[in-house]
């Protein structure tokens, strides 16, 4: 038998390997440079509106929140445009909610698979990439016409109309995601509920869509929240750029004029007076917190739902 | 061949021996044989052009066990699911011939498929328990049938007769999924026979399950057959041999379809197969 010191040693520097992967080193920094650049410019958009914004709430703080649009930087505040978007989110979710979700069943569930199905599938994802301002053009001519010829206040530049329009925008995200979300649920599951004798619907109602809920959920989440930053679609379907008056009462917030928050950003971002830069800063600060509240909202639900 | 004596039907592998009696496989049983619980007449299965299966016809017995075996895609699970229509579920399967049940044709235009179902329960190779409690998981069935009786009683009167309610009693409320591979399985019988079917369909119920619990299973099968009629897909020629009464064996022929090669007692085919083929397969030549 060898000497154990000279084998030991022999198979040690074999196992211990001769060259270090330098590609391997080379491609993980590469990774965690991107991650950090990416980051870097989140936290620099927080950041620098953060910073400049901050003096706003600082001296006005809740005021800021509630005042309403007026030309005097002084007394400015996001309170309508606030109370746009909240509004606004909420008549999305009506809106388009149901509708996506029962059209994604129906088309993973329910649709036989042929051509038609394939042609249906095929342009609702042409039509999530059209650009948003074609839907703000949708918006303009048919739903805000819609309005105005029913004699409703304001050439019918209400924010149904603008819901309408940001609907038609997210809907066809919202059936592509909740389709994948549906898509995902094993097949297997769906066998055992036909098995044991379940209909079409009850296997779908029963079994399917309480396990595709995490997904459906994350991704109508998600849509909303994008919906919630648009700009030009509803620019240009009547959201009120510059002041206004609000009267009070629910008929005059949903047919009176209104505005949305991102377009407060927009209209403050183009004023003159260096007072409005505070201000910009400030809304967008608001705007970015609406945004991170819904996608942490969804992140919660689907980690909720993934832990039962 | 030689004549030496067969032996003991055990594991052993098989060699055949030439017929010695007029009337193998039933000579020691001297009761009638029983009633039919399925009939399949000429029955061909298409995907569309393809035909997976070709002419079968074949009694299933009631409250016996009837094995299927054969080798890889030959087309026995493909005919297992014809008989609950399971295959209706892809859009390109067609059957031609009868699948009669007590004596009604179940393709027939009137038959609605989800009632079929609810009398021919099925047994899936992998378990698949629903994500829901264990109790859920048995009630389901009943519940969407509009069960009426005492839930709790089916739920506890299923899981006995699926040897499992001793090891779940106290944790009905327990996600199904939590439960070891076997469990789930048994959960899974149980939750088919709550629907108080006639026929249970087994389609390799035991090919994900560790030794002992295929044991476990095929033990509970024996009782079963007391109130079921069961028909299972095994690619385990053991399997089929200690736990069937009868047994069919099928094969691909050249066009890949598949056909019945031999069928009849457990015992006669696999000691005393008439086909050349039967007697390759169950000795282990091919397969």
């Amino acid at each position: 038998m060898t000497s154990p010191s000279i084998t030991t040693s022999a198979v040690r520097r074999e196992l211990a390997g001769t060259s270090t992967d330098w590609r391997g080193v080379v491609f993980g920094m590469l990774l965690l440079g991107s991650l950090i650049a990416t980051l870097s410019v989140l936290l620099a958009i927080l950041g620098t509106q953060l910073v400049q914004g901050w003096p706003v709430y600082a001296s006005r703080g809740l005021d800021f929140v509630t005042a309403p649009l007026t030309s005097d930087p002084a007394k400015a505040g996001i309170g309508q445009g606030l109370v746009g978007s909240i509004l606004i989110g909420f008549l999305v979710a009506l809106l388009c909610f149901p509708l996506g979700i029962v059209t994604a069943v129906y088309l993973e569930e329910y649709a036989p698979a042929n051509r038609l199905t394939n042609l249906i599938n095929v342009n609702i994802r042409n039509l999530a990439g059209v650009p948003s301002i074609v839907y703000g053009l949708l918006g303009l001519t048919v739903f805000v016409a819609f309005f105005s010829a029913l004699g409703f206040p304001n050439h019918g530049r209400n924010i149904i109309a603008g819901a309408l329009t940001l609907a038609a925008l997210i809907l066809p995200i919202v059936i592509i995601t909740s389709a994948e979300a549906l898509r995902a649920v094993p097949l297997s599951l769906r066998e055992g509920g036909y098995g044991v004798g379940a209909s079409r619907w009850q296997v779908t109602r029963r079994l399917v869509l309480p396990a595709a809920r995490p997904g459906i959920l994350t991704g109508t989440i998600l849509a909303l929240a994008r919906a919630l930053g648009e700009t030009a679609p509803l620019l240009l379907a009547g959201a009120i750029l510059g002041t206004y008056s609000s009267q009070g009462g629910i008929a005059n917030l949903l047919t009176g004029p209104y505005t949305v928050l991102p377009v407060t950003v927009y209209d403050w971002s183009r004023k003159p007076q260096a007072e409005f830069r505070e201000l910009t800063a400030a809304a967008i600060v608001a705007l970015l917190v609406l945004t991170l509240f819904f996608n942490a909202m969804a992140i919660l639900l689907r980690n909720r739902y993934q832990k039962s | 061949m030689t004549t030496e004596a067969a032996p003991p039907a055990s594991l052993a592998i098989r060699v055949p021996v030439p017929i010695t009696s007029a009337d193998p496989g039933n000579a020691d049983e001297d009761v009638a044989p029983p009633a039919t619980a399925l009939e399949l007449r000429d029955v061909s299965l298409y995907y569309g052009a393809f035909r997976a299966v070709k002419d079968v016809s074949l009694d299933i017995p009631r409250n016996r066990i009837t094995a299927l075996i054969g080798p890889s895609g030959c087309g026995k699970s493909t005919l297992l699911r014809s008989i609950n229509r399971m295959n209706d579920l892809i859009a390109t399967a067609r059957v031609e011939g009868e699948i009669l049940f007590h004596g009604e044709n179940l393709y027939a235009d009137y038959v609605d498929a989800v009632e079929v179902r609810r009398r021919i329960g099925m047994v899936f190779q992998k378990p698949n328990p629903f994500p829901k409690s264990i109790y859920d998981n048995v009630a389901f069935g009943p519940t969407i049938t509009g069960y009426k009786g005492s839930m709790d009683e089916l739920v506890e009167r299923s899981l006995r007769r699926a040897a499992i309610w001793d090891e779940v009693k106290d944790k009905l409320k327990q996600s199904g999924l939590a439960l070891s591979g076997g469990q789930q399985q048994r959960l899974c019988i149980a939750r088919t026979i709550a629907t108080e079917p006639d026929v249970i369909l087994m389609d390799e119920p035991c090919s994900a399950l560790d030794p002992r619990s295929t044991l476990q299973i095929e033990e509970l099968m024996a009782e079963l057959k007391q109130n079921y009629t069961i028909v299972i897909v095994t690619h385990n020629m053991q399997q089929a041999a200690r736990a069937s009464d009868n047994t069919v064996f099928m094969t691909m022929a050249d066009d890949r379809s598949g056909y019945i090669v031999e069928q009849g007692p457990t015992l006669q085919i696999f000691t005393n197969p008439t086909n050349r083929l039967t007697e390759d397969y169950v000795s282990g030549r091919f397969g």
